[in-house]
């Protein structure tokens, strides 16, 4: 017998029972349009915003590592807390805007975010015709927040 | 009954049958295989377990432009998928589903099959050549020196089957799995060329058939990871729809010939002589279809043969193994 030649047949049919258990085994397939797969709750599916919360302070843009996030916002002058005090500053959100387009699901302005405004949701549902429909506006961040789960419990 | 009406009610319902046959066979693919790789397959065509799939398939081929490439050899290039299709119908022609229930009967049945079925080597090759593609060159090529190193073996293993039933009329082969070989306690006990001696040289009837069918784990000449689709390539629309379905008639084909060849074709055991002709259709469907699932089942279970090995299979195993056969047969042949 040559080099090289083994006799393959043992394994050929290993692997033909092997795909014929397989075929008559249930396939393990949700049927997604019907049955709504239930993605695991700390799933990466969309980030929402809590807009009372921000503060403008701009961290998730800076850290944001595709610059998909836009903030704008201004400061108004606040009246003093005591009669007499000093002038309080207040930053107003005008603009946050998600880029889905760009966003490669990292997580980092969730984590930075240091006034807790920004949560992942495990919605996965918001495919668009267009590209620019991707963009998220501040309302449409907002509606996300009623499906941000509870979070899990504090281990003591 | 007229002649010509005789001919061409044989023809329709030949090609109904045929046609019927290739879609089912494209479903059972489908949804076998997929369920073989833990899917489901198509599932909403049709309304349920989506058994109109290969219908949908086909609407959408047929809406299809029929393109062909500026630099194409257009007549050629047109004319292959017929002289495929016309490979595979051919087979049937001669396909016994009964005594009776039979297209033609030729006297030289079995070579009417083996010439009719290599017919298709030479649409491939039309193809390949024709499209003025570079994938469909090698493809076509490929194909061509498969075809080619398979058809040996093939040929080897039914001239094994013709000496052991001494006619190559394809009734008279399943008249001779018929004839009782002995009686064990009254029983007249026959037995299909499978079971007398055949057990070889079905096997590798089979695999020169899959390989004829160039279908996996001898796809080489289509191998879509390296070849695109090979000689396939260059076809849209109707034409490619030939091409698909003739594999589909030609599985069917093959098998029919391995079922008539070794499996005793539409005889059955204790099968009166009158029932013959009723009977004999879902007999030798039967058998076809255990056949057709083999080819899909290994199909999607084993995977490609490199070109060299898929030749040094070919030349050097299957054709000593066959010639040994042969002469294996032809002995006992003599003896008893």
């Amino acid at each position: 017998m040559s080099k090289g030649i083994k006799f393959p047949f043992p394994g050929l049919f290993k692997g033909m029972a092997l795909t014929f258990k397989t075929m008559v085994k249930k396939a393990p397939v949700t049927m997604y349009p019907d049955v709504k797969e239930i993605p695991v709750p700390r799933a990466r599916g969309v980030i929402s915003l809590d807009a009372e919360a921000c503060t403008v302070c701009m961290l998730c843009a800076r850290e944001c590592p595709d610059w998909c996030i836009y903030i704008e916002g201004h400061k108004v002058e606040k009246a003093p807390s005591k009669p007499g005090g000093r002038v309080r500053t207040e930053s107003i959100l005008d603009r946050f805007d998600i880029d889905y387009g760009l966003c490669m699901y990292c997580g980092i302005c969730v984590d930075v975010c240091p006034f807790d405004a920004l949560f992942w949701s495990p919605e996965y549902e918001y495919s668009e015709m267009k590209i620019s429909n991707l963009l998220h506006n501040q309302e449409r961040l907002g509606e996300w927040l009623k499906t941000v789960p509870e979070p899990p419990a504090l281990e003591s | 009954m007229n002649i010509w009406l005789e001919l061409a009610l044989t023809l329709v319902v030949m090609l109904v049958v045929v046609l019927t046959a290739s879609l089912v066979t494209i479903y059972v693919e489908l949804k076998a295989g997929s369920h073989m790789q833990a899917r489901i397959g198509p599932y909403y065509a049709g309304g349920r377990w989506g058994w109109a799939q290969p219908l949908a398939d086909g609407a959408k081929f047929l809406q299809k432009e029929d393109l062909a490439p500026a630099k194409a050899d257009r007549p050629v290039y047109r004319l292959a998928p017929f002289v495929v299709m016309m490979s595979a119908l051919g087979i049937f022609a001669v396909i016994p589903l009964g005594p009776d229930l039979v297209g033609a009967k030729l006297d030289l049945g079995v070579y009417f099959l083996l010439a009719i079925s290599s017919f298709s080597a030479l649409g491939v090759l039309m193809a390949g050549w024709s499209s003025a593609n570079k994938y469909s060159l090698i493809g076509g090529l490929r194909a061509a020196a498969q075809l080619i190193a398979y058809e040996i073996p093939l040929i080897l293993a039914v001239v094994a089957v013709v000496i052991q039933a001494g006619t190559m009329s394809l009734i008279g082969i399943v008249d001779a799995q018929q004839a009782t070989l002995f009686t064990l306690g009254g029983i007249e006990v026959a037995l299909p060329f499978i079971l007398t001696g055949q057990l070889v040289s079905f096997f590798i009837f089979m695999i020169a058939a899959v390989a004829e069918l160039s279908r996996i784990p001898f796809d080489m000449p289509i191998a879509e990871s390296e070849l695109t689709m090979g000689y396939l390539t260059e076809y849209t629309g109707i034409r490619f729809t030939m091409f698909f379905l003739g594999e589909y008639a030609t599985v069917v084909g093959f098998s029919a010939i391995a079922a008539t060849l070794y499996l005793g074709g539409y005889g059955a055991p204790f099968l009166p002589e009158s029932m013959a002709n009723v009977a004999g259709p879902a007999i030798l469907l039967l058998k076809v279809s255990a056949l057709v699932f083999v080819i899909i089942w290994i199909r999607f279970t084993w995977p490609r043969l490199r070109e060299d090995q898929l030749q040094s299979m070919a030349w050097r195993w299957l054709i000593p193994i066959s010639l040994i056969n042969i002469a294996v047969i032809a002995v006992f042949k003599v003896a008893f």
